[in-house]
């Protein structure tokens, strides 16, 4: 799962539970009958699972793309200075 | 959100924190529900009423209990107990209860009844005061809600008396 598939994922878990917790809550409520609230609700949970949970497709729309390692090469990690720890030594002795 | 487990987790945590959400509105749902249950109860017969060999009287008698308690049941209600209370007042104790007859009511269809009975549990005094004692006969009941604290009110009914003779 790519960045903008984790935020896509998380947003519509969010949205997927509050809108089956309402659903689930109003029709309860008129109907009159707690058991068809939390089954409507422990649908919407499992629904929900199945749209989140697995690492379905569209959640790899944009892949991050690295550069090439030639690149790499041609920039050179910058090394460390060798004396500059010497410096500091001395001025704590000091 | 980065692997499956973690999407599981937050799946759950959420779901689970949301269930909790709205079991607590379903009870406060029950505030709005104003119950307005009505009881009459008859003493249809005293057959016996007798000091015991330890010194105690004891009744038995016939009670005929119609009550709606179909008011009190909401979308939230799981079940309601009820019970008949004999209350008396002694020389040594502003309140004397004994329970007479008890039910537990689990739906809202039965919670209209009209029952006669002989009392279920023994009418038995500590002492021996009952003769031509005043006594009220209270139905109380608790109210068990699915989600959210239970709560007990009553019907007082008053005005009975037992005769002045054991018999």
């Amino acid at each position: 799962m790519d960045w903008q598939g984790q935020k896509v994922a998380e947003q519509w878990m969010q949205i997927f539970l509050l809108v089956s917790a309402a659903v689930a809550f109003v029709t309860g409520y008129v109907i009159g009958s707690f058991q068809l609230m939390v089954l409507i609700y422990a649908g919407g949970v499992v629904l929900t699972a199945l749209i989140i949970i697995p690492n379905w497709p569209w959640y790899n729309r944009h892949p991050l793309n690295w550069l090439d390692s030639s690149e790499a090469d041609k920039h050179p990690k910058p090394q460390p200075v060798v004396n500059s720890g010497n410096k500091k030594k001395n001025n704590k002795q000091k | 959100m980065h692997s499956f487990g973690y999407r599981a987790n937050a799946l759950l945590t959420l779901a689970v924190t949301i269930l909790a959400i709205m079991c607590a509105v379903a009870s406060f749902s029950d505030t709005f529900n104003s119950p307005s249950p009505t009881a009459e109860i008859k003493v249809v017969n005293i057959h016996r009423f007798q000091k015991l060999s330890n010194g105690n009287d004891e009744v038995a008698m016939v009670l005929n209990i119609s009550a709606d308690l179909q008011s009190l049941f909401t979308w939230n209600t799981k079940q309601v107990f009820a019970f008949v209370a004999a209350e008396y007042e002694t020389h040594k104790h502003v309140l004397n209860q004994l329970s007479l007859w008890d039910t537990i009511i689990q739906s809202k269809e039965k919670a209209k009844f009209s029952v006669s009975i002989s009392n279920k549990y023994r009418f038995t005094d500590q002492g021996s005061n009952l003769r031509g004692k005043e006594f009220n006969l209270t139905l109380h009941w608790h109210v068990m809600p699915k989600t959210g604290k239970m709560f007990a009110d009553k019907i007082v009914l008053s005005g009975y008396r037992l005769p002045e003779q054991y018999r």
